[in-house]
């Protein structure tokens, strides 16, 4: 059975022009795997991420089947809904500076997040804390704990966000653009290292980026989406091969490491 | 004569020292990259050549021109910067005419309009942009405009801070044409700093590698086709961010 099905999922928001469908029949079926969801923006990749966690408020309205898990998402309230979020589907945001709280430390908050699901005994929560730091490999646990968001680099921030998100011990991760405020360096360190907590917890993932090479090495599956819609489907290690002109013109775009190309290809864009 | 000139420069933020010692010439028309790590100085050397970061001693010239520890109009029209984020450097209250008039307004140069049409076909927008605020436009679509206020006082010097990591890389690919096609219909030299190194790749000449405020190689970009560096610290740079 798999993890997460969504069937026709479509979500539009209102516009002086009449409703938009930013993501329009969205359907796939993810099981304990590395899904890479790509596109440009603006291609309903976000939203299809925060659709699965009803996320989307009004005047926003999604229609379409999600099942987690066996259970119905729409058919549950937000009381259940609230159970589920964090607890067993977690979300890693873009930027930490945005995402976390600046006047709480570091500790708090990872604590925070471990209270609102489970009751464990003071020092069982500190333990649990610490030991997540130290998944999430920060050096000083103990330390970090009592810093302050704007005191911890981006990269730190962004474990510190990883480590808040898998402390309950979801089963499955939505990652979205979890890198792109991220220096390179640092990059490959953040990916691997949720590439390495996904196996060993056997959870289940989807990565939303823009960037194709980057999904493609650390995802098994690629769906490519644009305007709302998935345009195709292929295993990660078959990229090179993607039929749809579309994925040809992102791959097309990225500059090469020895790049002897005069001119980038771009893409054809109505106005 | 080369067009920026840095010898042994160091650069302070409120006494504490970023920046160590920085050496390199930059020649006319050449396009040249500082790659690094965050927090290795590469930005804080743009930021100094414009003027941004005054706290500096050692020895900047800039087209034969002695460096400055201010902006000042000299510099700026001599000199302009292209910054990381659209989002974060046009002002969100004035229009794309407002802010590509406003350069033009203080340094008292007529034909404004004039100015203003070619600078916008220059950079590939429609002439329907120029009364947008924006809010209105799209990420490249700012990037451009930010682009064409570098260029309104006509400079010989173009500093980029990262100028497409903001993008998608669809933008970034036509973000990166028009900075190619600008450098050779205008001649313009570019310093650029980034931490991507296939678009070094595909934009520049010569390449120097800073680590903890000190530049530890420089090397043409063509080592990036072989791996060719010398120095451990811009190997291990070269190896991740290669791709396969």
């Amino acid at each position: 059975m798999s993890l997460l099905s969504v069937d026709n999922l479509q979500v539009s928001f209102p516009t002086p022009r009449g409703r938009v469908k930013v993501v329009d029949g969205v359907s796939f079926d993810l099981g304990r795997e590395r899904l890479g969801i790509v596109g440009e923006s603006g291609s309903g990749k976000s939203i299809t991420g925060r659709a699965i966690l009803r996320l989307i408020r009004p005047p926003g309205r999604v229609s379409g089947r999600l099942v987690f898990d066996g259970r119905d998402l729409a058919g549950l309230s937000e009381r259940d809904m609230r159970k589920l979020r964090g607890a067993r589907i977690s979300m890693i945001m873009q930027d930490p500076r945005y995402s976390l709280n600046p006047v709480m430390t570091v500790g708090t908050q990872i604590e925070e997040a471990l209270r609102v699901h489970e009751r464990l005994p003071r020092h069982a929560m500190r333990a649990r804390v610490r030991a997540m730091l130290e998944a999430v490999r920060i050096d000083d646990p103990d330390r970090v704990a009592r810093l302050y968001p704007h005191e911890v680099s981006g990269g730190m921030g962004q474990r510190v966000m990883i480590a808040m998100m898998l402390i309950p011990r979801p089963s499955l991760l939505i990652a979205d653009e979890p890198t792109s405020a991220l220096d390179v360096s640092v990059q490959g360190d953040v990916l691997r290292l949720i590439d390495d907590l996904v196996r060993d917890h056997g959870m289940g993932l989807i990565l939303i980026s823009h960037d194709l090479p980057l999904v493609a090495r650390y995802c098994d599956r690629i769906v490519v989406m644009n305007a709302g819609r998935i345009l195709e489907t292929c295993p990660a290690g078959a990229l090179n091969t993607a039929r749809h002109p579309y994925t040809q013109g992102l791959l097309a775009a990225v500059p090469q490491m020895p790049e002897t190309r005069a001119e980038l290809p771009v893409m054809e864009r109505a106005t | 004569m080369s067009a920026i000139s840095l010898r042994g420069v160091d650069i302070a933020y409120a006494g504490q020292r970023v920046v160590h010692g920085v050496s390199f010439e930059v020649g006319k028309g050449e396009s040249f990259a500082l790659v690094g790590e965050s927090g290795s100085g590469k930005s804080t050397v743009l930021r100094a050549i414009a003027g941004l970061a005054p706290e500096w001693i050692g020895e900047i010239t800039l087209l034969g021109q002695p460096g400055s520890h201010r902006p000042n109009r000299t510099l700026a029209r001599h000199c302009q910067m292209v910054f990381q984020d659209p989002y974060g450097s046009l002002h969100p209250r004035k229009t794309v005419d407002a802010v590509l008039t406003e350069p033009l307004a203080i340094h008292g140069i007529g034909n404004r309009d004039a100015r203003v049409e070619r600078v916008l076909a220059d950079v590939g927008l429609d002439r329907r942009f120029r009364f947008r605020y924006p809010h209105q436009l799209s990420g490249g679509q700012r990037q451009r405009v930010a682009i064409a206020r570098a260029l309104m006082l006509e400079p010989e010097v173009l500093l980029l801070d990262e100028p497409t990591s903001a993008l998608d890389v669809s933008v970034q690919a036509e973000i990166l044409n028009l900075l190619k096609r600008l450098r050779a219909e205008h001649g313009l030299t570019y310093l650029m700093v980034t931490h991507n190194l296939p678009v070094v790749s595909f934009l520049c000449e010569r390449i120097g590698v800073m680590n903890k405020g000190r530049i530890v190689e420089i090397a043409p970009a063509t080592a990036l086709h072989d791996g060719a560096f010398s120095d451990p610290y811009s190997q291990a740079l070269y190896a991740a961010s290669g791709r396969e």
